[in-house]
């Protein structure tokens, strides 16, 4: 087994890093190197579910949202206004109606016990929905509407805990509702799988954008406190014209060291029994259930697992970003690079997706003033053509790198359908 | 009785065309899904591309000094589904016909027409930006008031584009029912659906078959686009966010039967609208006569307007959970 | 020159061929019967001629033109007709529908030939509303069949027609696979009953191991104390 390939590959990676640093500035290639590692770590998630589970998932931005919220939760400030009034009192009350509910629900699900039919037991069903439905939105709604008018800053506010705590909590939200989907949605076929993380990206973008109580919606939150010193702490310590390099110099050394961490668990789960049984899994579901395997069980293992590295990830987006704004999530920018990432990288190998999630960034990152350079000179060759300068150029030239990004998608998928660093594991992964 | 007339012009007017359009996109997604067996994810942005295209021929025509008694968009929409049909042919050839015939998954089409949706996107708004833009510039937007025979009630209220809208998409239903009943290349296209290797043994022209099935969603799609282009604005992002009620009433109708999708599209078309409808404003009559000790309801609509794309997708969750292969039973690899 | 020659034909799915070197010949007079063990290549042979698999070695003649490899929407106008041993109709497709799937590739008035069709098979004309799909394993094989005959093809590939059928149904269809060969069609079918199949069979071959183990008329290998034994249950 040779490894020229990865030492090629990422040698082009130091070597484009390299001219980053001597173009931008090291403070500037620093902080894109924080942000790809975050990149890099969502891509190992979805590496984890699509190409160690073949399990699809169209919405790893709902992901990272959760994992931008679990920050926050866990690491802003305690709200004094919030916890000194009658808010914790209501939203327990929501509580105890949301857990009436669940249980009602429960009872009818499992109301054959009590000898109902299968038709009533829909009905009951039904019915229990609706009942826990009008309970609940009777005890939340005048919470909410509590919370976000007498409450200071409109929100709930945080834990107030140290960062890494709120990384984790990042990845455990996420989990947690992986968990939940996990349960509903992977017997579903593929495709059925893709439209409906799709939808449940939407459905968490929606509920985080509008629960202004919870997350502040689209008033966003900030100053979201960093991990470690930030320039402000150290520029006050003394460090004057070292502070910005040396705090985003510790981001990135954390955020490494996370990586690290979590690169060298993968490789060892992976190439040991469970990392086996997961591909038999992939590769032939029947053949593996028939063997005894619990394949809906594992499914789930690595949807939650995939899914915490996305929350992660998503959260050190958020805390290096240092405001969490909802409405600043895209399907493009938070679901779609990063499937480009791992087909380019190549699904399946853990090295690809760290490459392929690195190496994307780089370049999404600097094709912007890259088009924009392009489309000026354009716009300047129109204008002295007489043809007209052309409107709007950067905006256009934003757009036009979502083109791109869609053609590499497609060449990827026909000329090197196993990316760039294909799976290799006992031969090659059997092509489609 | 004002209440009942606004019931009507928000839900069932609302309701009926939200649901034409859906009913138009899921077709295609559908016909799509039963012939060529991948879910095709940029059937939303070959909508909006249908309705730039249409925007374009209008715009042409409007420079001509073309004016009819009809909204311009809908005297051109003839051609621009003609030449949406032919672009839809021409993504097929370049980015999954390769892939087809290297026998990919259907998995990796889906993850291609991802990238061909990105495609569309950033052409659409790297040629017309991000604003949005109004087939009714130049051109009123006429509103028929349709009066009820009682004195001081408020007249049913429906937009000229809306009523278009709807017969259009009784004609579309008409002759796609026609099509696949009545005509040689319909039934070659139920017959590849239904059972793709059969239809290839039976000497079926599949090459044919797919063609015909890219002309009919991308026309359909083109069509789709424009109307909702026309009911509201033209916008690059307009029917990426209807993509997911689309593929909803294809699932909800079964995958690949094309009365189920049509019929999909009305039921997740009328459940949003009902959902997110204030029901409290039908008891207002009863409001004299309300008992003094329950409060009345000010607001009775069943999920905040912000959340309605959540209604397509519960109903959508319900149906695989309860149903699988949809109300329809739908294909099944 | 035959109708059909296969000659020499290796064929399979990519990795080791499942057919090593088979050769046959029918005459449209004829009708050749395909009979041996599970796994000798009997209906590999048949989807070998039809295209439906990849031939790596040697070829298929019909009329005397190569069709190796050719692609099914060719041989049908050509005058061959395949009916699959299983899914062989549309099920959401009435019978009728079936049936005018099977012209498809004809752009003549093909209502004699329907005509035919339900002549031979009186209950489909009663049934052609109906789906394909709610009708009993007997009538499927009636549509597959008809479905098959409605392109007029020279050559009939039968896959195991009576598979899964009641006795009384099997001798059914086997008369009407002779009344179609008398009608003109040559047959070349696989069948699981070999001896009932052999009885009226012109032509018989018996594959092994993807290769030709006996050949002859149907009678000569029922009389065979050989295949007898080893292919034709003692």
């Amino acid at each position: 087994m040779t490894h020229i390939r990865e030492f090629i590959l990422f040698g082009v990676l130091a070597v484009l890093i390299g001219i980053l640093v001597l173009w931008l500035s090291p403070v500037g290639t620093i902080q894109i190197l924080a942000l790809a590692s975050a990149y890099a770590l969502i891509a190992l998630g979805l590496n984890v579910q699509w190409g160690y589970g073949g399990l699809f998932n169209f919405g790893v931005m709902g992901f990272l949202m959760l994992g931008g919220f679990g920050v926050v939760f866990a690491s802003y400030p305690i709200n004094e206004s919030f916890w000194g009034s009658d808010g914790p009192m209501l939203l327990g009350r929501a509580a105890i109606a949301a857990a009436f509910g669940a249980v009602i629900i429960i009872a009818a699900a499992k109301s054959e016990k009590f000898g109902l039919g299968k038709r009533s037991r829909m009905f009951a069903l039904v019915v229990a929905w609706a009942v826990a439905y009008i309970v609940y939105r009777s005890q939340i709604d005048p919470a909410v509407a509590y919370i976000e008018g007498e409450v200071e800053q409109g929100f709930v506010g945080g834990l107030g805990l140290h960062a890494i705590f709120g990384w984790a909590l990042g990845g455990v939200f996420a989990g947690a509702v992986a968990y939940v989907i996990g349960k509903i949605c992977l017997g579903l076929r593929t495709d059925y799988l893709a439209i409906a993380t799709i939808g449940i990206a939407e459905i968490i973008r929606a509920l985080i954008k509008n629960m202004d109580w919870l997350t502040r919606g689209t008033l966003t939150v900030s100053p979201v406190p960093w991990p470690v010193p930030t320039q402000a702490d150290l520029a006050a310590s003394g460090l004057e014209d070292l502070s910005l390099i040396t705090a985003r110099s510790m981001y990135l050394v954390l955020t490494l060291l996370v990586i690290v961490v979590i690169f060298l668990l993968l490789q060892r789960a992976y190439y040991g029994p469970w990392g086996r049984m997961m591909r038999a899994i992939r590769d032939n579901h029947i053949a593996a259930g028939s063997m005894g395997k619990d394949v809906k069980r594992r499914q789930i293992e690595i949807f939650v697992l995939g899914a915490a590295l996305m929350g992660i990830g998503g959260s050190i987006l958020t805390t290096y970003v240092q405001i969490f704004d909802p409405g600043g999530y895209q399907p493009i920018n938070h679901t779609f690079i990063v499937w480009v990432m791992i087909i380019v990288g190549g699904a399946g190998n853990n090295l690809g997706a760290l490459f392929g999630g690195v190496f994307i960034y780089i370049v999404w990152t600097i094709s912007d003033p890259i088009a924009e350079f392009i489309f000026r000179n354009l716009s300047e060759f129109s204008d002295g053509m007489g043809w007209g300068a052309i409107p709007d150029v950067q905006s256009r030239a934003l757009q036009m790198r979502v083109f791109v990004l869609g053609l590499v998608i497609t060449i990827a998928l026909r000329y090197a359908p196993q990316g760039l660093i294909p799976e290799r594991i006992g031969g090659a992964k059997a092509e489609d | 009785m004002n209440e009942l007339i606004f019931f009507v012009n928000k839900v069932l007017v609302s309701g009926t065309v939200l649901g034409s359009i859906y009913a138009l996109g899921a077709v295609g997604v559908t016909l799509i899904f039963g012939i060529l067996r991948f879910a095709h994810f940029a059937h939303g942005d070959m909508m909006t591309m249908g309705a730039f295209v249409t925007f374009v021929l209008a715009s042409i025509a409007a420079s001509m000094g073309i004016q009819t008694f009809w909204p311009t968009g809908f005297i051109v929409l003839p051609f621009a589904m003609a030449i949406a049909a032919g672009l839809a042919l021409g993504i097929d050839r370049a980015f999954y016909q390769p892939l087809r015939q290297r026998g990919a998954k259907p998995v990796t089409l889906l993850i291609a027409s991802i990238g061909v949706t990105l495609m569309i996107q950033g052409l659409i708004r790297l040629f017309w930006g991000v604003e949005a833009r109004s087939f009714f510039a130049n051109e009123p937007k006429d509103l028929i008031r349709i009066e009820v025979p009682f004195e001081g009630v408020r007249p049913i209220v429906i937009s000229e584009p809306q009523i278009l809208l709807i017969v259009t998409t009784v004609i579309a239903v008409v002759a796609l029912h026609l099509f696949l009943t009545r005509s040689r290349l319909g039934k070659g296209m139920r017959a590849m659906a239904d059972n793709a290797d059969l239809a290839k043994v039976s000497g079926i022209n599949t090459r044919q078959v797919i063609r015909a099935t890219w002309v009919i969603a991308g026309g359909l799609a083109c069509m789709a686009g424009t109307m909702l282009a026309l009911d509201v604005t033209l916008k690059p992002d307009l029917a990426f966010n209807i993509v997911l009620p689309i593929f909803a009433a294809a699932i909800v109708g079964g995958l690949g039967q094309a009365y189920g999708a049509i019929a999909g599209g009305f039921l997740i078309g009328f459940a949003e609208t009902m959902a997110v409808f204030n029901w409290s404003i039908l008891l207002r009559p009863f409001r004299q006569s309300w008992p003094d000790w329950l409060p009345f309801p000010a607001d009775l609509s069943l999920v905040p307007t912000e959340y309605k794309l959540t209604v397509a997708f519960v109903i959508l969750v319900v149906v695989l959970l309860v149903r699988p292969t949809g109300i329809f039973k739908g294909a099944s690899t | 020159m035959s109708l059909i020659e296969v000659s020499n034909v290796s064929a399979g799915y990519g990795g080791t061929p499942i057919l090593n070197g088979v050769n046959l010949a029918i005459e449209s007079t004829d009708i050749g019967v395909i009979v041996g063990p599970n796994g000798a290549g009997k209906s590999t042979t048949l989807k070998a001629i039809f295209g439906l698999l990849r031939v790596s070695e040697g070829a298929v003649l019909l009329n005397g033109r190569d069709i190796t490899n050719a692609e099914a929407d060719k041989l049908v106008p050509m005058g061959l007709s395949f009916v699959p041993q299983e899914f062989n109709v549309f099920t959401s497709m009435t019978v009728e529908e079936n049936l005018e799937m099977g012209a498809f590739v004809r752009r003549d008035d093909f209502s004699d030939t329907l005509a035919s069709v339900y002549e031979m098979f009186p209950p489909l004309k009663e049934k052609r509303r109906q789906k394909a799909g709610e009708l009993s394993g007997g009538q499927r094989q009636m549509v597959a069949m008809g479905r098959a005959l409605m392109s007029q093809p020279k050559l009939l590939l039968l896959d195991e027609p009576s598979a899964g059928l009641s006795p009384r149904y099997m001798l059914e269809i086997f008369e009407q696979v002779i009344k179609i060969n008398k009608s003109g069609v040559g047959i070349l079918m696989v069948e699981q009953n070999a001896r009932q199949a052999l009885e009226f069979a012109s032509k018989g071959f018996v594959l092994a191991g993807g290769k030709n183990r006996f050949t002859g008329s149907g009678r000569e290998l029922l009389d065979d104390p050989e295949v007898a034994q080893s292919f034709l249950g003692g």
